[in-house]
């Protein structure tokens, strides 16, 4: 416990300084369709202050998170880059309200949600937020459409998803069309290549017409090919959908993608 | 909704699960079945004691009786009012049989039981076990000429003429061989003849009849005149199963040897009712059978007219020529509340101030329907511990799959699942596995009971053992019934134990961590 307190006390006392992080970061791409003028404050979506993590490792506690301090403007694809072993998916799993950090707050469209009761944080999760992982995480029991309507079906009892169910399809399959997988519908994950799984779970992500999308090296696992094919669709969808998205990864050259940069370094943020 | 598909597709997917039910399967099949049984052994049983017994049954303490019979009866009408149907008098007295085969006396401990022959069929199901069918209608104690059960071929009047012919006919012979060979002591061959020639129509013991309704034939016949061709004695319906031998021949079949028919003559001999009792005998004849199936009366029980066993024991007061009784034996109606009836039957005739004793026949027959009940209940016990053991099974199988799952549930999680609701999948599972498992148990288990006697036919055949032994119960089948409350228990049962199998698995599913267990690997 002890050792808890003064990994943190230390923390914060580096952290003190780059406690105010600016909202924007650099455009790498600059976008005719972006509405908002580079100068104006943009509404911010999601943030991260302060945010720490430490894992006990037997007696010793290992701090991942010492501080991190970021903000996800709305519209905004961000990307958080950082060698394997920095924090990067324990990060993203804080954002989810996956996980609930040590310290420091998450806030979403205002209110903080770090500290919410579960029930809501899951409910939140459900509706607010899609959430794409590395290895695609698809239920291998279910079909292409099943583990695409999925998200809808753990929102909705057994009454509102049956009346809501030709609408849900008409959804699914439309999302299904929009990554490319309308041929696929009656297969089951083992029966697709790691690329499908991937568009497979990016629509399952956007089933329930989320704020935001988080992605957790969503290119991690694909070759050099088909991970282009997803960054595209990524963008895509933040360009027409004006979606959120906040994706991590340890690929600098996949990172470039994004309107902004933020890296990782030892358990804290700094700048591009 | 998401939790009814999961668990439909894990019930698709996990073979495994369904193999670790199949202990709840047989648990379920094997109760249904040994219920069933039970209950028709029960079923069987208590028909046959009711159908023996009467309702209620007024006994007397002592061996003398109930010396004024007419007047209980009139108080027991009262007491009992609408309910009763009828009532008849009986005379108990432990008895023993002697019949003649192959010119060897054979004894046999018998019940013997005088009874009105007009109204004993009404108080309980007697004639329904007799062989002859007329008796069965309405009971005589006359001998019929033919038409009993094919079992016994022949018998009646032309049997016992046949029989009585072919002995005049041998002692004939007999007589003239020993009085060519012993020419000298033709005196004593002739007085050993006689005595051979009275043992089937000799009343040793004899006695000066009275007024006997029954004995009209002999009742001028001495000894001597009595004529075995033509005349018979008292009858008496005797319980197949004293005088037969049964055992089963190299092809299976039953075969029934009789060692007496109706149309034999038989000794009876049984105390008087005076202090000390003294023994009488007298002759009768056999003019029925009695077949109950419950081998134990089967074996035992002799009914003869209750007048002649009155007058036989002494029993008939000479002053006002009622005889006394050993038990009034009632028959109330349908439905009717026998305990109820019982206790008030009770509370008018105290046992401290009368000398009676009040039951039901199930009170009579208590400890041996008591002891099919405890049997019952101890395999229930054992079986449905069976079950609890493939309970056991069920939890381990369970642990497997959700340790097996973890990340499916993590990604569950991070979908927005509530613990809760991946509780509910896993405890969806148990219990769709319980239905599944108790279902088919049960549909294996009403498919074996129904088809039951065809099933041991077949072990019969296979193992060349006999399964089932009618020697034994007298029951040419075995008895099942199925009742559906028992069914719908054992299968609530299982699905609880499948269910609550399932609760410890599906608590450490909802308690998973979502990270550490998309972490997993
Ligand atoms: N459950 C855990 N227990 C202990 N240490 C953990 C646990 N999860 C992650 N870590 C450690 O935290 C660090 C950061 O992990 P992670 O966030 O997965 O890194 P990244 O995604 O950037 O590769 C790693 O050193 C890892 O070993
Ligand atoms: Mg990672």
């Amino acid at each position: 416990m002890s050792k808890l307190t003064t990994v943190r006390s230390n923390a914060s006392e580096r952290d003190a300084s780059p406690h105010a992080e600016p909202l924007r970061g650099p455009h790498f791409r600059i976008d005719a369709k972006q509405d908002s003028p580079k100068s104006a404050p943009t509404k911010w979506l999601m943030e991260a202050r302060d945010v720490r993590k430490s894992y006990r490792k037997g007696a010793v506690l290992v701090p991942v998170l010492k501080g991190v301090n970021a903000t996800a403007g709305d519209g905004e694809f961000m990307a958080i880059v950082g060698k394997s072993g920095s924090g990067k998916s324990t990060l993203l799993h804080l954002l989810a309200t996956l996980d609930a950090p040590d310290g420091g707050e998450i806030h979403f469209e205002d209110r903080r949600i770090d500290n919410l009761p579960t029930t809501q944080r899951d409910g939140l999760r459900n509706r607010e937020m899609g959430v794409v992982f590395q290895f695609y995480h698809l239920l291998p029991e279910l079909t292409t459409l099943e583990n695409t309507i999925l998200p809808a079906m753990i929102g909705c009892s057994v009454t509102q998803f049956w009346g809501k169910r030709r609408a849900l399809r008409r959804k699914a399959l439309d999302l299904l069309e929009q990554v490319g997988l309308s041929h696929r519908l009656k297969h089951r994950p083992s029966e697709l290549s790691g690329g499908e799984m991937q568009r497979v779970a990016i629509a399952r992500a956007l089933l329930n017409e989320p704020k935001i999308l988080l992605a957790d090296e969503p290119t991690g696992n694909l070759d050099r090919q088909t991970g282009v094919q997803i960054m595209d669709l990524l963008r895509s969808l933040n360009r027409d959908r004006k979606l959120t998205i906040v994706m991590v990864t340890h690929d600098s050259a996949i990172a470039k993608e994004a309107d902004r940069v933020v890296q990782l370094v030892e358990g804290r943020v700094s700048h591009a | 909704m998401y939790k009814l598909l999961l668990c439909v597709r894990y019930l698709r997917t996990r073979y495994i699960a369904l193999a670790s039910i199949i202990s709840v399967t047989l648990g379920v099949a094997t109760m249904i079945v040994v219920n069933s049984v039970m209950c028709g052994f029960q079923h069987e049983m208590h028909k046959r004691l009711h159908g023996i017994l009467s309702d209620i049954v007024v006994e007397a303490h002592s061996m003398e009786g109930i010396q004024d019979p007419e007047s209980l009866v009139e108080e027991i009408r009262d007491e009992i009012g609408d309910d009763l149907v009828g009532m008849t008098a009986t005379v108990h007295i432990p008895a023993m049989l002697s019949f003649k085969v192959r010119g060897q006396w054979m004894t046999k401990q018998v019940n013997l039981i005088g009874i009105d022959e007009k109204s004993y069929a009404n108080v309980s199901e007697f004639g329904k076990y007799l062989l002859h069918p007329e008796n069965r209608k309405q009971l005589s104690f006359d001998l019929h000429e033919r038409g009993y059960d094919p079992r016994l071929r022949e018998a009646g009047w032309a049997y016992r003429r046949m029989k009585v012919a072919q002995e005049r006919y041998y002692e004939e012979q007999m007589r003239k061989l020993e009085a060519a060979s012993a020419g000298e002591s033709t005196h004593e061959t002739v007085a050993t003849a006689t005595t051979d020639e009275d043992s089937g129509d000799d009343l040793p013991f004899n006695f000066e009849i009275g007024q006997d309704p029954f004995l009209e034939a002999d009742e001028e016949n001495d000894a001597r005149t009595f004529d075995a061709m033509t005349q018979q004695h008292v009858g008496i319906v005797l319980g197949i199963a004293t005088s037969n031998i049964r055992h089963r021949a190299s092809d299976g079949e039953i075969v029934d040897l009789f060692l007496c028919k109706p149309g034999d003559d038989v000794k009876v001999t049984f105390p008087t009712a005076g202090t000390p009792p003294q023994a009488v005998s007298a002759n009768f004849t056999v003019c029925d059978f009695y077949e109950s199936k419950m081998s134990e009366y089967d074996s035992t029980f002799a009914f003869i007219p209750i007048g002649q066993l009155q007058y036989l024991r002494g029993m008939i007061d000479p002053q006002t020529g009622a005889g006394a009784v050993s038990s009034i034996q009632i028959k109330l109606k349908e439905g009717a509340d026998l305990n109820a009836a019982r206790d008030s039957l009770r509370e008018r005739f105290p046992a401290e101030v009368f000398p009676y004793r009040v039951q039901t026949w199930k009170d009579m027959q208590g400890p041996l329907l008591a002891a099919v009940q405890m049997e019952t209940t101890i395999l229930n016990i054992l079986l449905f511990l069976i079950i609890a053991v493939a309970g056991f099974g069920i939890l381990a199988t369970f642990f497997m799959i959700v340790v097996e799952k973890t990340r499916d549930i993590g990604i569950l999680k991070s979908l927005g699942a509530t613990s809760r609701g991946v509780m509910s999948i896993f405890l969806g599972y148990g219990l769709s596995l319980g239905c599944v498992g108790s279902g088919v148990g049960m549909v294996l288990g009403l498919l074996f009971v129904v088809n039951i006697n065809r099933v041991a036919d077949v072990l019969e055949t296979i193992t060349g053992r006999e399964v089932f032994d009618p020697t034994i119960y007298y029951f040419q089948e075995i008895p099942t019934i199925i009742q559906a409350h028992t069914v719908a228990w054992i299968v609530a049962g299982a699905m609880l134990i499948a269910v609550m199998a399932s609760v410890l698995p599906a608590l450490r599913a909802a308690r998973m961590h979502p990270v550490e267990a998309l972490r997993y690997e």
